[in-house]
């Protein structure tokens, strides 16, 4: 079976990989994923990547924060035990809310911030103890590498990916 | 080179005409004595109520009854009057002290608010407690002719300083772009130097209504009525006259002066460097004006600081904020901002601007939506302070802007705030000129609105409207603006030729 072997180009400059990047894409082979020691700017849109929607679970979030804290201090301060406290209106929530716009704010922010970064963490399957998931320890420091599968044609893909300046070039069997 | 669309130009012509036969209209229309603000009031009750005199007044202050009823006329001058008007109508300092006396706080208040504005002329009228009945309702009709007499000055006031700060806006962002030595922004400094160029007849037309101001053409500031600093006058103003050390009209206008002369220098020589720089060989104007900007930047805050203190907080000269000139200064910082932008969008729509991509577009709708966010921040942070602590001497700003100006107030927060919050936090909407267009014209009639809220609650009180010289003025400033800006942008070639930064800027992609 070919269809879990992958070829490794591995590439030490930038530019030379988004050059490799687009290359392959104009040759039509599926780039499995790319690892690089640093963010490659432009690199998501050379792969065709979809944008990241993590701004709109943030709205949500936030949006969220903001009904927590209204629904807590409206519960707390207005319904459950409405008492003069320095002469501030509990009557209803309008009229004592400039004071409670900084909690309202914040917790806005907490939400927004804490669980768009819990939910990066969730969909990059990211976590302390997680084995890390490093084809070569040299694309963490200065090199890049690009992975692409090999369906029958791995003598044409080296062939390939010799021609567009990786300084190596590996068939790997992926487990 | 731009060349001004004829259409764009008889489309300005137009806006001055008709705003200056509105503007007249205004000044002709505002009643000359107290018989005819007689005639106005009586033709309003008999619209609202048909009721009395009294029934009108007290539908202006609802919820108040017993104290609030010596500010009333005629009606129950005989019990209530006798008894409050004692502490109340002595002078503006006894007058604090008597808030407190009363427990019931909000009820005094309110009456501090008018009453304020009525001392710099009818503190005569308090003297002849006995027949306070006549002579209040007298006081009263006074102080609803002032008001109306300041409408068409307030409406044309709120307007011109509206247009100039927001040139002095654009030329305070410029002065960062060139500090910041901004890799995005060279390319759209000949469009900012256009609508910066609207700053030298904005500020000579708004230092001669100061002027007018100071010669008693109008009653706009408080300060300036005679007899407010003689303990003698009938007019004396026990706080005016303490603060008369810095509210006088001679360095009042003197500081009015330097200051319109040192934004106008700035313009006038980094216009001129930029210029030069085209047609240079080394870099030397480039530094110039790099240095000359840093220094107008310094200027400017403290400048700035004091004009927001002499030209709109004096005209509440009993109250005083702190963050007063951080507040102003965001104001028309984003209405400079956005006119920027929606010049660009014009001149882009026409094809003028080749080297401009929705990626410097996309920063500048950045900034509107960020500093829109930023005086929302003042705008929370001056209200809640004053709210929080509820000092009478201060609270009564607001208090007359709630009770009085109950939509504006809340509906500049909804078009300066909420409206571009929801529209502009989108990355994709930032490039749409649709949308941008759409959000800009918001942002500018909530910055307008603002500064109407600013000025008008101590100059024509309860009597607002925004009606024919109101916007009258607003046309004619707008008609000025745009044939000002669009004339100085056909001056110089649209793009800046040996700018450092301008090749970064021509291919700046976001």
């Amino acid at each position: 079976m070919s269809s879990n072997k992958v070829i490794h180009a591995i590439y030490n400059d930038d530019d030379v990989l988004m050059d490799a990047v687009h290359k392959t894409r104009a040759a039509h082979h599926h780039i499995e994923e790319i690892f690089t020691p640093f963010p490659v700017h432009g690199l998501d849109k050379a792969m065709g990547l979809a944008p990241t929607r993590l701004a709109i679970c943030a709205f949500i979030y936030g949006c969220i924060g903001l009904t927590v804290a209204t629904t807590m201090m409206n519960y707390i301060m207005i319904s459950d035990w409405p008492q003069d406290i320095g002469g501030k209106p509990s009557f209803s929530y309008i009229q004592n809310m400039p004071a409670f716009v900084p909690v309202m704010f914040e917790m806005t922010v907490f939400f927004a911030a804490h669980l768009m970064v819990i939910t990066f963490y969730m969909r990059s399957k990211l976590w302390p103890f997680k084995q890390a998931e490093n084809p070569d320890v040299r694309t963490t420091d200065d090199h890049f590498l690009m992975e692409v599968s090999v369906h029958d044609n791995e003598a044409e893909l080296v062939k390939f990916f010799e021609g567009t300046g990786a300084v190596e070039v590996k068939v790997i069997e992926k487990h | 080179m731009y060349t001004f669309s004829s259409k764009l130009k008889t489309f300005s012509f137009v806006l001055m005409i008709v705003g200056v036969l509105g503007i007249g209209y205004g000044f002709l229309t505002a009643p000359k004595d107290i018989q005819e603000v007689e005639a106005i009031l009586k033709a309003e009750e008999a619209a609202h109520h048909g009721g009395g005199h009294g029934a009108a007044t007290a539908h202006e202050a609802p919820a108040e009854t017993t104290t609030e009823a010596h500010a009333e006329p005629a009606k129950n001058e005989a019990e209530a009057a006798v008894a409050t008007t004692e502490e109340a109508h002595a002078e503006p300092v006894a007058k604090d002290s008597a808030t407190t006396s009363h427990d019931t706080t909000v009820v005094a208040e309110t009456h501090a608010a008018p009453a304020k504005e009525e001392a710099h002329t009818e503190t005569a009228a308090h003297d002849t407690h006995a027949t306070a009945g006549h002579d209040d309702h007298k006081e009263h009709l006074e102080h609803v002719l002032h008001q109306l007499q300041n409408k068409p000055w307030a409406a044309l006031y709120v307007a011109c300083l509206f247009f100039m700060l927001i040139a002095l806006g654009a030329l305070a962002f410029y002065a960062i772009q060139q500090v910041a030595q901004a890799g995005w922004s060279p390319v759209l400094f000949r469009v900012m130097q256009g609508i910066t160029a609207y700053l030298l007849p904005g500020s000579i037309i708004l230092f001669i209504l100061l002027l007018l101001s100071g010669l008693h053409f109008n009653h706009l500031f408080v300060w300036m009525a005679d007899g407010v600093t003689d303990p003698k006058s009938a007019n004396y103003d026990h706080l005016i006259a303490g603060k008369a050390g810095y509210l006088n009209f001679p360095f009042w206008i003197i500081r009015a002066a330097i200051f319109i002369f040192g934004w106008n220098l700035y313009r006038y020589l980094s216009r001129k460097n930029c210029l030069a720089q085209d047609e240079a060989t080394d870099n030397s104007f480039y530094k110039k004006n790099f240095k000359m900007s840093a220094a107008f930047l310094v200027f400017f805050i403290v400048s700035e600081s004091i004009m927001s203190w002499d030209w709109i907080m004096s005209v509440d000269p009993h109250w005083f904020s702190t963050l007063f000139g951080w507040y102003v200064f965001a104001s028309f910082f984003v209405s400079g901002i956005t006119a920027i932008s929606m010049v660009t969008l014009y001149l882009k729509s026409k094809g003028y601007l080749e080297n401009v991509n929705s990626s410097h577009i996309h920063d500048l709708s950045k900034f509107m939506f960020g500093i829109s966010v930023f005086w929302t921040y003042l705008w929370f942070s001056q209200f809640m302070l004053i709210w929080y602590s509820n000092i009478p001497e201060e609270v009564t700003y607001f208090k007359t802007r709630i009770e009085d100006f109950n939509l504006p107030f809340f509906g500049a927060v909804a078009m300066n705030f909420i409206f571009p919050f929801l529209v502009l936090i989108n990355t994709d909407f930032k490039r749409i000129s649709w949308i941008i267009v759409m959000a800009g014209i918001v942002i500018l009639f909530g910055h307008y609105v603002d500064f109407f809220n600013m000025i008008m609650p101590a100059t024509v009180g309860d009597q607002w409207f925004i009606g024919i010289p109101e916007i009258s003025a607003i046309l004619f400033f707008f008609g000025l603006f745009i044939f000002v800006v669009f004339n100085a942008l056909t001056k110089a070639p649209l793009v800046p030729k040996r700018n450092p930064f301008i090749e970064e800027s021509k291919h700046f992609h976001y």
